[in-house]
């Protein structure tokens, strides 16, 4: 038989002298956690504020740095080679444009932030690529009456879409590079869309098809709640 | 030499109630990591794949949790709670940095045991919240993936320390045995423990 509590022993000299630390440590620590739900972003931004931003691309802090989200079973791994970006639907001219076509436009830099709806960001991401309104005019489009394009991605079900007048922005880009080096395939190499305007969800990776269409199709983190118009700060009850 | 005496620091209660934390634990930090590091994600892939292995491993951690709790021996458990939650004067010498002989448990290890119980709620809330806040965004704030990821780093901080103790660490390590076969040296438990009534049996 063993006795193993301290009370069974009896009066310590130290037992009157006991403080219930270990109930307080925990319910210290819990009540900050769980108000941090409310204060822990605006403190942490403005804690790290401070720190070079490359350490991000190493380790992910909660707020800064790239995370990769993916839908689909497996990561899509498109051929360069082979890959066509087919743009289609209200469009004058439906065409297949391979890298070299879609290199062959105006080229367009940019440096933007890039935010997630999820709450981290990524500041200062330089993209090369053509600006979308060039890639439509490409194939005529869109065409009087068209309302919204479809972005479709390789990585099935994965869609989005954007209204006519918010792909016509002039920082709205199909992008083929990131930070000076070729898309890589977890940012959606070969070829993505940049819409820094809104969050991420938006910016659909490894796109394949662009459909022109009357009005805008629900994208796939709408049909799960989210806004289709997905500005930074003005939406999804930011 | 005689044989060393054994004695018995953890019940199999408390040991159930250990190892289901310890394995929960390590198997989230897996398929956590992997959907949160870049390169182990790209490297993986299979994302919902993973996203349903870390949902399924954290409900089964609950439900181990809540089998312990209702089959094991609770009137133990609450009698160790109290015992963890009491710090004397000497348990607070010694977290200043002072020599000062202790109980069962050294104040370290209780205020390890205050904050592993802290963070696993912080954890089970923020998780939750991550969940439906990707099915409905009422539920998205502002701080859910800060909290996740902190109390993370801190939790695997926390972990090494307590791995180096445990296992690495010679005047220490023999405490291995008490979490995994419940007993200890009882010369062992004098030098460390000595507050700790090992001789009562």
């Amino acid at each position: 038989m063993f006795i193993d509590r301290l009370d069974v022993v009896g009066d310590h000299s130290a037992v009157e002298d006991e403080r219930r630390l270990g109930r307080a440590a925990f319910l210290g620590v819990s009540a900050v956690g769980l108000s941090s739900l409310v204060w822990g972003r605006a403190a942490w931004d403005a804690v790290t504020g401070t720190l070079p931003s490359d350490l991000g691309s190493v380790l992910p802090q909660p707020t800064r740095g790239w995370r990769i989200y993916t839908v689909a079973a497996s990561m899509p791994n498109p051929d360069p080679v082979s890959y066509r970006l087919r743009v289609e639907g209200r469009v004058g001219r439906p065409v297949s444009l391979s890298l070299a076509d879609l290199r062959a436009l105006p080229r367009a830099e940019q440096v933007s932030d890039f935010h997630c709806v999820t709450g981290w960001s990524v500041e200062n991401v330089r993209w090369s690529g053509a600006r979308l309104r060039d890639v439509l005019a490409a194939a005529d489009g869109p065409l009087s009456g068209a309302g919204a394009l479809s972005f479709v991605s390789a990585e099935d079900p994965y869609v989005d879409s954007l209204t006519v007048g918010q792909a016509l922005l002039p920082d709205v880009l199909l992008a083929w590079e990131m930070d000076g080096r070729p898309l890589s395939r977890p940012h959606g190499a070969p070829v993505r869309l940049v819409m820094p305007q809104m969050y991420g969800y938006k910016s659909v990776k490894w796109v394949e098809r662009i459909v022109v269409t009357r009005t805008p199709d629900v994208g796939y983190w709408e049909q799960r709640g989210y806004d289709r118009d997905a500005w930074v700060g003005r939406s999804n009850a930011a | 030499m005689t044989s060393p005496r054994y004695v018995r620091r953890f019940s199999g209660t408390e040991r159930a109630l250990h190892w289901v934390h310890a394995t929960a634990f390590l198997a989230l930090l897996a398929s956590g990591l992997v959907l949160y590091l870049p390169a182990l994600a790209a490297a993986v892939g299979r994302r919902p794949l993973v996203k349903e292995a870390h949902l399924l491993t954290a409900l089964a951690w609950g439900v181990a949790l809540v089998a312990v709790l209702l089959l094991g021996d609770r009137r133990g458990l609450r009698a160790t709670a109290r015992e963890l939650d009491a710090f004397d004067a000497d348990d607070r010498r010694w977290l200043l940095g002072r020599p000062a002989p202790q109980g069962r448990f050294n104040a370290g290890q209780k205020l390890n045991a205050a904050l592993t119980a802290a963070f696993a709620l912080l954890f089970a809330v923020s998780g939750v919240l991550l969940w439906l806040g990707e099915r409905d965004t009422r539920f998205r704030l502002d701080g859910t993936l800060v909290l996740h990821d902190v109390v993370m780093y801190v939790s695997v901080a926390l972990l090494t320390g307590h791995l180096y103790l445990a296992v690495v660490h010679p005047r220490t390590r023999h405490a291995l045995r008490g979490i995994t076969v419940g007993t200890v040296r009882e010369d062992w438990a004098r030098e460390h423990h000595p507050k700790w009534p090992t001789d009562a049996q």
